[in-house]
């Protein structure tokens, strides 16, 4: 499969925080292919390339399954779902949103939007407790299909735009999984200096929760959390972001391990693959941050893929970038964690 | 065909005010045969369809072909577009959506700094029309502009879905609605002879109509609308302003017209007589081609009958499909109770 019908394929399945299943199992399918795997109790889908060798270095590739969504608090009189957010949600887009409700079955619904003629103020956004969703059911059809802590999300296909652009809703941090599956089907029946296992963490989006688990459980050596950043956009800061289209960008941060993260740098600059620094002050705002405190502490870095407009249902990344991140990480267990000799 | 097939292919034309080609194209193909027609020099479409006798009053039944939306009106450096809205859309639900772009149908999608990136501040200040753009996924004015044209047409990309209890969910649902019944009626034996407009840039105010009623020069209009509902959570009492399943809307007055007494009586003993539900607003909100067409040259005695419509404007209109059915029942039978009057 190629890096954009992969990718098509892993948005394409629902993953909100806590209820992973369905995209854990379609990540699954495509890891198999290249490990043993395993979904834990948390929902983390963890595999393992072949026999662990106490002689190697383990590495932990990360990336999480999971996408932001709603869960379902309340069902009001007329048929209308309340809800709340899991992660962080930009309320700016969320008037007259068309979702989709997992309930006992997958149902269509739109988020309610109050008529101009009730509201002067078209600036205002509204508070997640703000909005209901309009299910089209009497309260009793609905309360048949729809239960308390359903998810919810913002329903969208995804879309190829000009260019090896696609665009879409959580390709944070399903860009990542691919990453993953791309540089392992790279380095297919390779004998490589490295243990490898792979973790596709549950619940990152509300607090990097499921890799700590996997991370305690799998007691990696080193670690790549690979995830998507901001890449630039008008509106904002040159500073702040890298660029869509300029290849991954290496994590640099005093919660992440130098050593490491030169190590990627100088792959990258002998393989010729582009790159970008992402430079950060603290930590990360990744799973890095608890893999790397994890045990006795694992030597962590990012990988980031550049992704415009973040946690809208339409993130924009560049194929190249994927493959380009995909390369790297593919050098990176074919020559393995410590710096060249 | 299904008259909610015909709904289906006709919201999912393209046709912002000014740009109504496609729906008068598949408009004028349809009517062939069933009327005589002739498109004037703003693009409506005036046809009259013979009966098997002729009305002591010449009757006008009018729907609006265009839909709001979007039109291109510069390319920013980074190939971006910048976008002014056409008619009434509140720009919070443009923001972090898919758009089709111009002719060639470009896929195009409304994003913004990563919400990570704002102040407290900025996550509840709308993103409005001045601080948007589209995202093509070109990288430069150069190549943006081999694509699209300043002046090009911005649509929502929104499916036509049927969802809940016999409710659909579509974009341009005003006045498509208005258009399907009228073609229903085209289609369909008339007893008397009577004229049907297809009119141009309702949304950009009232601009068609004028000119399809002074050259028909009718006694009598109906004006087949869609208009909103506000029937959900966040609203009570007069501020419902009309509900879904409570059958077709008449009303006495909006921000357009004062409508004649005795046509707005008698819609309502119409719909006795046919035991079909009806209902009207319980406040003074919107207005359309009424309001043209009743001052045209020395005045003409007109109703609109509306399909009550949730999130009006928007790329998720919601209607009732028996609100919709009735309309149709609701305007065949007043019209044949004015035809004589």
């Amino acid at each position: 499969m190629n890096a954009k019908d992969l990718i098509f394929d892993l948005i394409s399945s629902t993953g909100v925080s806590g209820d992973e299943f369905p995209a854990s199992e379609t990540a699954e399918k495509e890891l198999c292919k290249f490990c043993e795997t395993e979904i834990d109790h948390f929902g983390n889908v963890i595999g393992c390339r072949g026999k662990i060798d106490d002689k190697k270095a383990t590495l932990l590739l990360d990336a999480h399954i999971d996408e932001i969504g709603f869960i379902v608090t309340y069902i009001t009189d007329d048929g209308f779902l309340k809800v709340s957010n899991c992660g962080g949600i930009d309320r700016r887009l969320l008037l007259a949103q068309q979702v989709t409700i997992f309930g006992k079955e997958k149902i269509t619904g739109i988020i309610t939007s109050t008529p101009p003629h009730l509201e002067e103020d078209d600036k205002k956004v509204p508070k997640i407790d703000d909005i209901y969703i309009d299910t089209g059911l009497s309260k009793e059809e609905c309360e048949k299909i729809v239960s308390l802590g359903d998810r919810v999300i913002i329903a969208n296909k995804p879309i190829s735009l000009q260019g090896d652009r696609i665009s879409g809703k959580s390709l944070d941090d399903r860009c990542g999984v691919a990453v993953i599956l791309r540089a392992l089907e790279l380095v297919k029946d390779k004998n490589l200096p490295v243990n490898v296992v792979v973790c596709f963490s549950a619940q990152e989006e509300t607090g990097e929760r499921g890799a700590k688990i996997s991370a305690f459980k799998i007691q990696p050596d080193f670690a790549v959390a690979i995830d998507v950043s901001f890449a630039l956009t008008a509106d904002d800061k040159e500073y702040k972001c890298g660029k869509l289209g300029q290849g991954p960008m290496i994590g640099i941060a005093p919660s992440l391990s130098k050593e490491f993260s030169n190590r990627l740098v100088d792959l990258a600059k002998s393989e010729e693959i582009p790159f970008q620094l992402e430079v950060m002050n603290g930590e990360t705002g990744t799973n890095a941050d608890c893999i790397g405190v994890t045990g006795k502490g694992v030597k962590t870095v990012t990988l980031s893929v550049p992704l415009k407009y973040m946690h809208t249902p339409v993130e924009v990344i560049s194929i190249e970038d994927i493959e380009n991140s995909a390369k790297l990480v593919a050098k990176l267990l074919e020559r393995g964690v410590y710096a060249d000799a | 065909m299904q008259m909610l097939k015909r709904l289906e292919t006709l919201c999912m034309l393209n046709g912002i005010s000014g740009d109504e080609n496609a729906v008068r194209d598949y408009i004028c193909k349809e009517i062939i045969g069933f009327a005589e027609f002739e498109i004037d020099n703003l693009g409506n479409v005036i046809a009259f369809k013979k009966g098997k006798n002729t009305p002591k009053n010449k009757i006008m039944i009018s729907a609006h072909m265009d839909e709001v939306g979007m039109i291109v009106n510069f390319t920013n450096s980074d190939g971006t577009l910048k976008i002014s809205p056409v008619g009434g859309v509140d720009p919070r639900v443009v923001f972090g959506r898919q758009v089709i772009v111009g002719k060639n149908k470009i896929n195009g999608v409304i994003g913004a700094k990563a919400v990570h990136n704002l102040t407290a501040d900025e996550k509840d200040k709308a993103v409005t029309f001045d601080n948007m753009y589209i995202d093509i996924g070109c990288d430069n004015k150069e190549e943006a502009k081999k694509l699209v044209s300043l002046g090009d047409s911005v649509t929502f990309s929104s499916e036509f879905i049927e969802f809940g209890d016999g409710f659909v969910k579509g974009k341009a649902i005003d006045d498509r609605a208005g258009c399907a019944v009228m073609l229903e009626m085209l289609k369909s034996d008339l007893e008397y002879d009577t004229y049907f407009t297809f009119v141009v840039q309702e949304e950009i105010g009232l601009r068609g109509s004028r000119c399809a009623a002074f050259s028909v020069e009718p006694d009598y209009a109906l004006v087949i609308e869609s208009t909103t509902a506000a029937d959900i959570p966040s609203a009570s009492g007069a501020d419902r302003v009309c509900e879904l399943k409570k059958g077709p809307v008449v009303s006495f007055m909006d921000r357009s017209t004062i409508y004649n007494k005795e046509l707005y009586n008698l819609a309502f003993d119409c719909a006795k007589e046919l035991d079909i539900p009806c209902q009207t607003k319980t406040r003074v909100a919107g207005g359309n081609d009424a309001g043209a067409i009743h001052l045209s040259r020395c005045g003409v005695k007109t109703v609109a009958v509306s399909v009550p419509t949730r999130y009006l404007h928007s790329p998720s209109c919601v209607i009732n499909k028996d609100d919709y059915f009735n309309t149709f029942k609701l305007v065949k039978a007043l019209t044949d109770r004015i035809y004589n009057r």
